[in-house]
């Protein structure tokens, strides 16, 4: 059956869901976002205790010492619901790809002086495990997090960060002319190395980590606040100036990401603080805890790198991250 | 000058993408890391031997899923434009569409949930990654669903009040415990129950019946979010086989563990799927195929040789896979005549069906459903009539596993009630069936937990003691259940009709 009418005689009963009624008040359009994230975490009427956790529930807002009236809250200001991101990450992809085909035809990192071409395979190189680290607590938060609007941003930021440890992969491989001996190294040096073993451990320690909020602060506010401007801003700076131009073409995808998923993480901490005294209280404690490891951690790789400078630009990057926290909220420690 | 570059086939690329990325911890012991991947007794002995089933970049992933929902969201976007609900057959058809929303729609979200945990919680990391790109996919699924669904539910009652009745509806704890068994389950069950018995063995089960449903139907949007999940799930079908052959060559210890939840998870699913059965023998105002025929299909044939594929590791077919047979005759049309009687208590719409429909199940039932089902519809259909129409005003006793009311018969007997019940702790648990019955007695402590909608009900913890009160508690209207003829649905689609000239109920 097909009915032919004018469709301008069919009026709709209601304009969406009832649970985003509630929350959006009566008579507004939602986006797509807001329906794709709003009340789909079950909250009532759960059957069994989890036999890995019986002390709590299968979703729990127990399991991050953070309290929240709504951890719906915890917004993306991306407002990134499955479509929209792998829409936008196609689009980079495609001139990430575009640029690694541009240096790996014409041989552009070839030029490149043996100090830097080091440099490289063993700063940048190496740092693919850390990414992988930081897919796997994305996926922690994704998993034990309450709610959908953190637990599917953090999913997005976890498949993000193992597009970037791929991406540093082919990087290692573009260097080497695809001898896989670049990345076996790397991972000797990420094992090894004492430069590497302060953010191995970090990882490590992240690893162990319950709070998933708490691991949402490590990760994707300090960690990444530090290393990411660390090797692709103050690091791919060196390398441009001495001749590579090309490199940059190839870290392209981290810069842009970064500035993205830096939103993110401000913005759901920042939230989060707002809420209440005892929330920014947790979040200071947290950031006073592991903020000088972090730097202590990239202390030794920027000694590495940067040698006398270092000190200049591991300071450059406290005082940047020291002020994305005042504007979110968070009472800085005295240096 | 370039100097030439080895060439590196994709299968070493992948490796090196991957499974190079992960390493042994040893500033925190790989068990603290892992916590949860040794408590169910499964022996892996070398993670390096899972066969990666999706061998996808997260790159090649943007591409090829990007190109998907593109054209997806094209056409979701005219069918809000064309109001493409006018192209269904009939406005019952909706009804299936609720229970894909009321019911599955709610596991998609709980499989992204699952398969993220599992996507940090292994130990391997091929099968970590497997399981994050499943965990994401599932995502797309549930959004996609809702998506879908957003402009049926401006028209069509019974789907706005999704995200209360999913917990609290009494005919919804057949999906939600099901799949809320699986989640409180450790990571290896969970994938076996999810991965395997569900979207490997049992899959065509439901998806054929729906999405060909839907194509049949007209709904050209549940149509095209099927269709464009379809090459998701090829990937999640291989990473079922995959877990399950990884788990049985690891260690022979295993195969007992494995077997245990075989048979534990095909009789859940086969229960879950009843739902499924009934939706496509009732719901589907253009038939697909039956219950009974896709029951041969999908598991006579199919199923069984996948079965037999396995022997070769010490795996027995699922126990109590010939009831499961032996039912096939009979369980959506004890389940139809259950909904028909407690549609009141829904939010779904329920009829008799027509004539033509009957001789359909007739065809395709036979004697048992001429003699035994289809007197009671013809019967209930002169009470309707006379405007009497049936409704069950007190609440049914539910299986304490399955949660389904305990309508099913015995085995060899489709008119004697199955009732089997265990006694724990004191307290007695009533059951469906032996499988459940066998469910319940290898893991008493979880099953006595499971939350029984009736008894709650009689308890005054949902709502109070009517079921006015009841319906109130689901945020359920009196014009959102019971009777589809005269319903809200019914009469907006009769408008419809009436206003393109088409001939309308009344009229025929």
């Amino acid at each position: 059956m097909s009915i032919d009418i004018k469709t301008a005689t069919i009026e709709a009963k209601r304009t969406t869901f009832d649970h985003i009624v509630e929350k959006l008040g009566e008579g507004k359009t939602p986006t797509r976002y807001q329906e794709a994230v709003f009340g789909h975490q079950a909250e009532e009427v759960f059957h069994y205790r989890p036999t890995w956790d019986s002390e709590r529930e299968l979703f729990d807002a127990r399991r991050t010492a953070i309290v929240m009236n709504d951890f719906e809250d915890l917004l993306d200001p991306r407002q990134y619901y499955y479509g929209t991101y792998v829409i936008q990450r196609s689009k980079q992809r495609e001139s990430q790809e575009k640029n690694f085909s541009v240096v790996e035809k014409r041989g552009l990192l070839e030029d490149l002086d043996a100090v830097m071409k080091e440099k490289i395979s063993k700063v940048v190189v190496p740092f693919r495990h850390a990414e992988w680290g930081a897919n796997n607590n994305n996926y922690y938060i994704a998993g034990y997090g309450f709610q959908t609007p953190i637990t599917a941003a953090a999913t997005f930021q976890g498949m993000d960060r193992l597009a970037n440890a791929q991406y540093l992969t082919s990087i290692g491989l573009i260097l080497s002319s695809n001898d896989p001996a670049i990345l076996d190294q790397a991972k000797d040096e990420w094992l090894n190395t004492p430069m590497w073993q302060g953010l191995r451990k970090l990882v490590e320690d992240s690893f162990v980590t319950k709070d998933w909020f708490e691991l949402h602060v490590l990760q994707n506010y300090l960690l990444d606040g530090v290393f990411q401007p660390l090797l692709f801003k103050h690091f791919e700076n060196e390398v441009v100036k001495n001749g590579g131009a090309a490199f940059a073409m190839l870290t392209e995808f981290f810069v842009d990401w970064f500035v993205e998923s830096q939103r993110w993480a401000d913005s759901t901490i920042k939230v989060a603080v707002k809420e209440s005294d005892a929330n920014k209280a947790l979040v200071e404690s947290w950031i006073n805890k592991w903020q000088p490891t972090v730097i202590a951690a990239a202390d030794q790789l920027a000694e590495f790198v940067f040698a006398e400078r270092s000190k200049d630009i591991i300071q450059q990057i406290e005082t940047e991250l020291d002020a994305r926290s005042k504007k979110i909220g968070i009472q800085v420690q005295e240096k | 000058m370039t100097t030439k570059a080895k060439r590196l086939n994709m299968n070493q690329k992948y490796q090196l993408m991957t499974r190079g990325l992960d390493w042994e911890t040893t500033y925190q012991d790989m068990d603290d890391v892992f916590p949860y991947d040794k408590y169910e007794g499964i022996k892996i002995k070398d993670w390096d031997k899972w066969q990666d089933p999706f061998r996808l970049t997260v790159d090649a992933y943007w591409k090829y899923q990007s190109e998907k929902e593109r054209k997806l969201y094209a056409i979701l976007d005219s069918v809000a434009q064309n109001n493409s609900q006018l192209s269904i057959s009939d406005a019952r058809y909706m009804n299936a569409v609720k229970i894909w929303m009321q019911g599955v729609t709610p596991l998609e979200y709980n499989a992204f949930r699952g398969f993220c945990t599992l996507g940090r919680g292994f130990r391997g990391a091929g099968a970590r990654v497997a399981c994050q790109f499943q965990a994401i996919d599932e995502m797309r699924h549930h959004q996609t669903q809702i998506h879908a669904f957003s402009h049926y539910n401006k028209f069509f009652n019974g789907m706005n009040q999704q995200s209360r009745i999913r917990d609290r509806a009494w005919y919804l704890s057949i999906p939600k415990s099901y799949f809320e068994d699986a989640m409180t389950a450790g990571p290896f069950e969970f994938i076996t129950a999810i991965s395997f018995s569900f979207e490997y063995v049992l899959t065509n089960l439901l998806f054929m019946p729906f999405v060909s449903g839907a194509a049949y139907n007209g709904d050209l949007a549940t149509t095209t979010f099927g269709f464009s999940a379809q090459s998701d799930e090829s990937r999640h079908m291989t990473l079922g086989l995959e877990i399950i052959k990884f788990m049985l060559e690891q260690h022979e210890d295993n195969v007992p563990i494995i077997q245990g939840w075989l048979d534990k998870w095909f009789w859940r699913g086969y229960r879950l799927l009843g739902l499924v059965g009934t939706m496509m023998d009732y719901m589907l105002p253009k038939k697909v195929m039956s219950w009974r025929q896709a029951w041969e299909i999908y598991w006579e044939e199919n199923g069984v040789a996948l079965f037999n594929d396995l022997a070769r590791y010490g795996i027995k077919m699922p126990k109590h896979h010939e009831t499961a047979t032996k039912e096939k005759n009979r369980i959506t049309h004890e389940f139809w005549s259950t909904i028909y009687q407690f549609s009141h208590a829904t939010a779904l719409y329920t009829w008799i069906p027509g004539n033509e429909e009957l001789d359909w199940l007739s065809a395709e039932y036979g004697e048992l459903f001429d003699t035994v089902y289809r007197p009671r519809y013809e019967y209930w259909k002169e009470l309707d009539d006379k405007g009497e129409r049936f409704f069950q005003e007190r609440l049914p006793v539910v299986c304490n596993v399955c949660q389904i009311p305990i309508f099913h018969t015995m085995p060899d007997d489709p008119l004697k009630n199955c009732c089997l019940v265990s006694e724990y702790k004191g307290t007695k648990h009533q059951m469906c069936s032996e499988g459940c019955l066998d469910i319940f007695n290898n893991e008493p402590e979880k099953y006595c937990q499971a939350y029984i909608p009736p008894q709650q009900i009689y308890q005054g913890n949902c709502g109070g003691a009517t079921l006015d009160d009841y319906r109130k508690w689901l945020h359920i209207r009196d014009e959102d259940t019971g009777e589809y003829y005269g319903s809200e649905d019914h009469q907006m689609w009769e408008k419809w009709k009436a206003q393109a000239g088409k001939p309308t109920d009344e009229a025929a």
